[in-house]
């Protein structure tokens, strides 16, 4: 079946078979940064943009996508590059596996939540594993990132 | 210095943020063949008949093979060096399967959902055996996992697979029976470690195609492409010049991919096919089907003297293999070699034991790779000791614990499976690390305990710990930098970064030889034609092995440029000042960038290159302290850990900021493998914490504060005077927590994970005592 979805601002026409979910679709579709990681919405690097909310592609059939508009870390370069440069600079990125899906999850947070406190950056991303940092030091580099009034 | 020792961002963390395709899959050819297996419903059974005919008439069904596809060769998955000190008892595919989740049967198919019926039309049936599920009953129990004739050890190791024993060691140094029976005070106790899940997040993922050149070519997700490119070579009996593996970015491996995982079923698929292949692991088969940590029981004795001198320890340990036997002596041996030599005086010590099979899934490598096991239960061992000495476990320590200048003979007689190598500590700064852990815990102001409102207790604990740097006279490292117009460089290394930023502190190494900037090393690494060998990324070895082998080459380069300099600004070399960008006489100069032009294009035309390797002859242990505040709910048993506290002395660190991911890290799985990551089994054997919804790594909210230092610290043998980082982190958590529990409730818990049912189990029975007097 076919599904007509806004892919990063650009119309799409996709043919999925009905028990596809989204995140095989993305990536037949050469949307490479979208990641396998858990196949139960349980590890969050499969994280898109659904008409803005991020949600695990995972676990979304393909076909629920049809008519809604999908980002996906290739749709937000330059906030992606922004959030790199926070994340070099407190040495918080390690095997990156992980990265697009944060960058992604961080540009919703900050455009839903004004100011978050503390919690509420740990309470939004916590679907978002991460085995390598220990997070304290991606918690400092999206702190400064949320905090940086250029933004 | 000043590129090393400098916190640079790492050099490839932009365009991985930015998604552009890295990873193993990124790279797969589109068209290429599904690979899945079929896997074993019982944890031990005989394939009595396996029908592919209904599976191979399926439409889009390419190969469907089973144990009678593949010559009878046995080999070892576990990636190390040649020969193994792990039993080569496993056969790409064989007529019985040992677990739950082991290979019954493989297809390939040109989508997944064929593949996936495919499974499903293979007619199967299994004679199922009697498992062995307890590791505590598998030795010389009269059910025999692997009792097929062909497997063998390479050297002598301990094994006896009749007896279900993949190896087993014994040493002593005095007599600990006599030291002990002289004791004042001894303590005797048994811990228990469980089978921890690597959970990194990039599954295991691997694919192979026919190159144009009509070579097998691999893109695998490895911390070993040279020891990948070997094993499919002898395995396949393929030639190993007919063979290229590439390891590209790697989401993570923390030891889960030191072995060899789909790579030979890939492999098999695509030489046979011609065709293209891929597998990624579900992350039910990552948790079911590759590999954890050994569980074992560690059996210990103190003694000591009532003044606190720590006179013996003694230590039996049984470590559970699963059904295969990667790994099986080396990770059992670090749980001493590792671990002991932290209490160097004493006059005797012992350290023996068995590693069994089970019909669990096979354990392998895993960062602390049995350090972390012995020093839960050493570092737990301590404290109580002391509490029966009434000595404070702090000044316990630094009376009897390892200093700089100081050895162990255990470093002589503990190696990676063989004998070890003596050495001095030329750096250990473990004495400023506790003190300075005191410090930054505030420790005094807290020790033991403290009262909070809402029946909490607050409580601290604290462990030291050792690693190694790489494996002596075993671990070879090689680099090539190659000079290019224009004046910047290429650094090709075999060196696996798998996240950990090897990439970035090794170009950090050959820019501050060459005297150049960061941005002028452009790095390649892990490419079996392209770069020289190493051996992987194991073992603490990248920073002190591969970062020596770098700093060799850079001195290279850095001669070769010098001569070049003086030939074409016509002195003699003595003449020459170079300082990495301008090559100077007394009245003329020349830059790097106008030689590699003139070198190139003009004159004297040549390339320079320089390659150097390296071979560690011992291997510096990093030193840290780790100490943790928790609070302790008295009603549910519940811990929040307030403060982790590391002090940790890997020498120089290359990258400080890289250095402390490391240690955090590390830190946090070590607190997961401590409170939270329980590993269960049903009574059938199967894995039921197969997801991350079963099985609980921390998340960002159950890390509060991680306050990471490092001590000034030179080693003399390591690059710039560095020493590795890349383990050291996980080892203190379990032993800190368990000591920080019991100094909160007096609940002591010497069975890992530490949960909450656990400690309130304690806790009701501390109670009903307390209520019976």
């Amino acid at each position: 079946m076919k599904i007509k979805v806004k892919v990063n601002g650009y119309h799409k026409t996709f043919d999925v078979n009905p028990d596809e979910y989204l995140l095989d679709t993305l990536r037949a579709n050469e949307y490479l940064s979208v990641k396998k990681g858990c196949d139960n919405s349980s590890c969050g690097v499969c994280t898109v943009l659904f008409d803005g909310k991020p949600v695990p592609s995972c676990s979304l059939l393909s076909m629920k996508a049809d008519g809604h508009e999908i980002t996906t870390v290739e749709g937000i370069q330059k906030d992606a590059e922004r959030l790199s440069e926070y994340f070099g600079e407190e040495g918080a990125d390690q095997c990156g596996y992980c990265n697009p899906s944060m960058a992604l999850t961080v540009f919703a947070l900050k455009k839903e939540i004004k100011d978050p406190t503390d919690e509420q950056i740990k309470d939004y991303l916590v679907g978002n594993l991460c085995r390598c940092t220990g997070y304290q030091s991606q918690h400092i580099a999206i702190k400064k990132y949320l905090g940086d009034d250029q933004l | 210095m000043k590129v090393v020792n400098h916190e640079l961002p790492s050099i490839d963390g932009k365009g991985l943020m930015m998604g552009r395709p890295a990873y193993t899959d990124d790279l797969a050819e589109r068209n290429s063949l599904i690979v899945k297996v079929l896997r074993s419903p019982h944890p031990y059974a005989k394939i009595i008949k396996i029908d592919c005919t209904k599976a191979r008439a399926l439409e889009g069904v390419e190969l469907v093979l089973t144990y009678e596809d593949f010559e009878r060769r046995p080999f070892t998955r576990a990636g190390q060096g040649y020969p193994e000190p792990s039993p080569h008892d496993k056969f790409v595919l064989d007529q019985f399967v040992r677990y739950v989740g082991d290979e019954a049967a493989v297809v390939a198919a040109i989508d997944a959902k064929i593949a996936d019926e495919a499974l499903t039309l293979i007619d199967i049936e299994y004679e199922v055996l009697e498992p062995i599920l307890d590791f505590e009953k598998a030795f010389e129990n009269p059910i025999v996992i692997h009792p097929e004739p062909e497997i063998h050890d390479m050297f002598p190791i301990g094994f006896e697979p009749l007896k279900n024993v993949a190896a087993s060691y014994h040493m002593e140094v005095g007599n600990v029976a006599k030291s002990l029976s002289d004791c004042e005070v001894v303590l005797e106790h048994s811990f228990y470690t469980q089978a921890q899940a690597h959970a990194m997040m990039e599954p295991h993922t691997v694919n192979a195609r026919i190159d144009y050149q009509n070579r097998l070519m691999l893109y695998t997700s490895t911390q070993t492409p040279f020891h990948v490119r070997r094993i499919i070579s002898q395995v396949l009996d393929y030639p190993l010049s007919k063979i290229r593996v590439i390891k590209p970015r790697v989401g993570g491996g923390f030891g889960g991919k030191q072995a060899i995982h789909g790579e030979i079923l890939v492999s098999a698929v695509t030489l046979r096919t011609g065709k293209p292949s891929k597998m990624v692991f579900t992350r039910k088969e990552v948790f079911e089907s590759s590999y954890s940590r050994h569980p074992m029981r560690l059996d210990i004795k103190l003694g000591a003297d009532k003044d606190g001198t720590l006179k013996a320890i003694d230590c039996f340990v049984l470590s559970d293999t699963g059904a295969y036997g990667e790994h099986a002596l080396t990770v059992f041996m670090v749980a001493g070699s590792k671990v002991l030599p932290l209490y160097n005086k004493v006059d005797s010590v012992r350290f023996h034991g068995n590693v069994v099979y089970t019909n669990h899934t096979p354990a392998g490598a895993y960062r602390g790779y049995g350090a972390i096991q012995g020093n839960f239960a050493l570092e737990s061992a301590i404290d109580m000791l002391c509490e029966k000495l009434q000595m404070d476990p702090i000044e316990f320590r630094q009376k009897n614990m390892i200093l700089e200048g100081e050895t162990s003979p255990i470093f002589a007689i503990m190696g990676e499976g063989t004998e070890g190598t003596a050495m001095f500590m030329e750096s250990c700064k473990l004495d400023y690390c506790v003190t300075r852990g005191l410090e930054l815990l505030d420790w005094k102001h807290k020790y033991p305990r403290k009262p909070l409102d809402n029946n909490k207790v607050k409580g601290v604990g604290m462990a030291i710990a050792m690693q190694g740097s790489g494996i002596p006279y075993i671990d070879m490292a090689a680099a090539t930098i190659k000079l290019n117009d224009d004046g910047f460089y290429n650094l090709l290394i075999g060196a696996t970064d798998i996240g950990q930023g090897s990439d970035t502190i090794l170009a950090q190494i050959a820019a501050e030889a060459l005297g150049t900037t960061l941005d002028k090393v452009i790095v390649y690494s892990s490419d079996s034609d392209l770069t020289p060998f190493d051996t992987g990324a194991y073992a603490s070895s990248t920073t002190y092995v591969s970062g020596n082998a770098v700093l060799k080459a850079a001195k290279d380069m850095r001669k070769m440029i010098v001569e070049e300099g003086a030939k074409a600004l016509g002195v003699d070399v003595s003449e020459i000042e170079y300082d990495g960008i301008v090559i100077k006489t007394k009245d003329t100069e020349m830059t790097l960038k106008q030689l590699s032009n003139r070198l190139y294009y003009n004159e004297d035309q040549k390339q320079l290159t320089s390659t150097n390797s390296y071979v560690g002859t011992k291997s510096p242990p990093p030193f840290m302290a780790g100490f943790v505040e928790v609070d302790v709910d008295t009603l549910t048993g519940e811990v929040e850990i307030v403060e982790y506290v590391s002090v940790v002395d890997c020498g120089t660190t290359i990258n400080p900021m890289l250095a402390r991911g490391q240690v955090e890290g590390g830190i946090v799985q070590g607190i997961g493998m401590a409170v939270y990551e329980e590993v269960l089994y049903n009574k059938k054997g199967t894995l039921i914490t197969n997801d991350f919804l079963n099985y609980k790594i921390p998340t960002r909210l159950e890390v509060k504060k991680l306050t990471t230092e490092f001590a000034v610290s030179y080693e003399e043998a390591g690059p710039f005077g560095a020493k590795s980082v890349g383990e050291i982190g996980i080892d203190t958590p379990p032993a800190a927590l368990a000591n920080a529990i019991y100094n909160a409730v007096g609940v002591r818990i010497t069975s890992l994970p530490i949960t909450p049912e656990k400690i309130l189990k304690g806790l009701n029975e501390k109670r009903g005592q307390e209520n019976g007097k």
